[in-house]
């Protein structure tokens, strides 16, 4: 078996507890021993909700936090930031797009200057003719007019810094491409346009994606294998169709419900049937499953032992003690 | 014959002096809230779509002018004095933004908030406050609304405080609800949460209008919508018949942007292009040049609106109908 390009294993993140009622040297853990894979050229979505760990997982993967405990592997390399030289090396062929595409791009650098800056920081590539030679060819390949390289952050749509973004990201060839809610600030249109240009890019350089995000419907049109989020544990991680199809998990169930769907008689019929899991008011079990306050299906043991991630078969696992019991066919 | 609206609004149009000149944010809207209905008002960052109605309660920024036409049960709002448009603001129109924390005060006590935001004008006593407010505070499905009510804001997660801001909105009990992006901010399943409240303030009653860029959110919520694109309404029709036959193609466009649980999964359609600037003078309709059916006439002239039954749209070109009410 080949190695996977990015593999986590027993990944815990815990953060120092801060406010009144937190003491000195408590923490809250963000990620509590997660277990991931993705392969070369793969695509992997992660979906949860606010407070689910996405974001950690991917400052994680970057080696931005270090892990309380557990690992992250590139290409078989357990990161360590104090090995200047790899860590070097990964950032390049590990790159991140942000969900602000404001945010990531310098105010102070034009279009094209901040995406010859990736280009001069992780190849060393300086002169200029090949420079602009790379320049314009990644502005292309993300579908922006050359004309835009000299503009601002400020002078352009959100839609092109997300290209320009993209760009940056795209022209030092990463075997890995992060997006963390890459399309959440934008609207539905670019959205679309940026979600088909990320599908090209990969088709084109076989660029793995890991891409974070909390719209279903999103993550379907461009991953392989979803991981579902909750608090900071996996609760479901199946390849695309299984996952949409046959989603084992309650808490999944709850999130697909949650979609809105643009038919209005569908959308009415939906509303009255609404169930209550969708309520997300409550606090999470001391023990047990951390699922089970807003779960429909809880019962007694679910509230007392925590379920652990179990095979429900097409290369699918989750973490309910109740999975069987589910009707299989699904979300009518 | 159809009951008087409760918000008439013609001929409105929205400007903003910056450098370079001046900003045409709206240009020329008509459109009618009737009593009781959600009305839905779709379109995408720069349409145009918030500034109508902040132009409306008289919330404009410094350098914005509003001119036309805009009555609430007869009281024509466009230049009425500020004291007026104070009192339409305090009592008769209520507003949530995207941010509920703007509309919450982090130091203060939910209860304290949402009694004094009524008591402080003497709009009706404490104790009369209190009570609508506990009252308020179930209606938009907060558990145990008394104890929430010595909870400061910091203690709710997202969804809770953006219901206890539609709550403040309610308090002096306003004829009218304007829900600006209310879920824009919130996760897929507190989002479902919030369209649930506003479904069921509907039910009760409240006129609403929902504001927002993701058509998607307004098909379980909405009577009739009205999609705008550079300043205008382009399409205005009942919710059925606009989702399953939008006359406007930039409607169609939009409906075929939204990535759906149920399609194949391959290629999203986008819609090519940008919407003009705000700069950009514009000549013809707005929309021709990322249009795909747009012919010469649609570069020339600006397309003025047609009516069948319900439904107004405002193209040279528009689809077919495959769909009456």
């Amino acid at each position: 078996m080949s190695t996977p390009l990015l593999e986590v294993r027993g990944l815990r993140v815990e953060y120092p507890a801060r406010g009144w009622g937190g003491r000195r040297g408590s923490v809250v853990p963000a990620l509590h021993g997660l277990d991931l894979a993705l392969d070369d050229g793969r695509s992997l979505g992660i979906v949860g909700e606010s407070g689910c760990g996405k974001s950690t997982l991917v400052r994680s993967a970057l080696g931005l936090v270090a892990p309380s405990d557990g690992e992250v592997r590139w290409r078989g390399w357990t990161v360590d930031t104090r090995d200047r030289a790899r860590m070097r090396q990964m950032r390049r062929e590990m790159q991140v797009v942000f969900q602000d595409p404001f945010g990531s791009l310098d105010p102070r650098l034009t279009a094209g200057e901040s995406v010859a800056e990736a280009l001069q920081a992780l190849e060393g590539v300086t002169d200029a003719a090949p420079t602009r030679q790379r320049v314009s060819a990644a502005f292309a390949a993300v579908g922006l007019d050359a004309s835009l390289a000299s503009r601002y952050p400020h002078e352009l749509s959100g839609g092109q810094c997300q290209r320009v973004a993209i760009a940056r990201a795209t022209i030092v060839r990463p075997r890995l491409l992060i997006c963390d809610e890459p399309v959440s600030a934008l609207d539905v249109s670019v959205q679309a346009q940026i979600v088909n240009l990320l599908a090209e890019l990969r088709r084109r350089d076989r660029t793995a994606l890991l891409f974070i995000s909390h719209n279903l419907a999103v993550v379907r049109h461009l991953c392989e294998e979803v991981a579902v989020l909750y608090l900071g544990r996996i609760v479901e991680r199946a390849p695309r169709d299984s996952l949409f199809l046959a989603p084992r998990h309650p808490y999944t169930r709850a999130l697909l419900a949650a979609v809105p769907d643009p038919d209005p008689g569908e959308a009415a019929r939906r509303s009255r049937a609404e169930s209550p899991t969708v309520v997300a008011d409550r606090l999470p079990a001391a023990g047990g499953c951390p699922f089970s306050p807003r779960c429909p299906l809880a019962v007694d043991r679910c509230r007392i032992e925590p379920p652990e991630l179990e095979s429900t078969g097409d290369g699918a696992v989750a973490a309910c003690h109740r999975w069987r019991e589910l009707p299989t066919a699904q979300l009518d | 014959m159809a009951q008087a609206p409760l918000l008439a609004i013609d001929g409105l149009r929205v400007a903003f002096d910056a450098e370079g000149g001046t900003l045409q944010a709206v240009r020329g809207v008509a459109l009618d809230v009737r009593p009781g209905e959600c009305l839905a008002v779709v379109g995408e960052s720069g349409s145009g779509k918030s500034q109508l109605f902040l132009a409306c309660l008289g919330l404009l920024a410094e350098n914005g002018r509003a001119t036309g036409s805009a009555c609430l049960d007869g009281d024509e709002l466009i230049g009425s004095p500020e004291a007026q448009l104070e009192t339409v603001r305090g009592a008769r129109v209520g507003l949530v933004s995207q941010d509920p924390m703007n509309a919450l005060t982090p130091h203060l006590r939910i209860g304290a908030q949402l009694v004094e935001y009524v008591t402080d004008r003497g709009l009706m006593s404490r104790s009369q406050a209190r009570a609508r407010a506990l009252e308020l505070l179930g209606a938009v499905g907060i558990d145990d609304p008394e104890s929430r009510f010595g909870q400061y804001p910091h203690e709710l997660s997202g969804g809770q405080r953006q219901r206890v801001a539609i709550a403040m909105a309610l308090m002096p009990g306003p004829g009218l609800l304007v829900a600006d992006e209310p879920t824009t901010a919130l996760d897929v399943t507190v989002q479902a949460q919030v369209l649930q409240v506003l479904r069921r303030l509907r039910e009760g009653g409240l006129t609403i209008v929902l504001i927002t860029h993701d058509l998607a959110v307004v098909a379980g919520v909405a009577d009739r919508v009205a999609v705008m694109y550079a300043g205008v309404v382009v399409e205005l029709a009942p919710v059925a018949g606009l989702f399953a036959s939008p006359r406007h193609p930039y409607t169609r466009a939009l409906l075929d942007s939204i990535p759906r649980l149920d399609a194949p999964a391959d290629r999203l359609s986008g819609i090519e292009g940008q919407p003009p600037g705000p700069h950009e003078r514009i000549v013809g309709c707005a929309f021709a040049p990322r249009c795909r059916q747009a012919r010469d006439q649609c570069r020339r002239s600006e397309p003025a609106p047609q009516a069948a039954g319900e439904s107004v749209w405002a193209c040279h070109a528009p689809l077919p109908r495959g769909w009456t009410t």
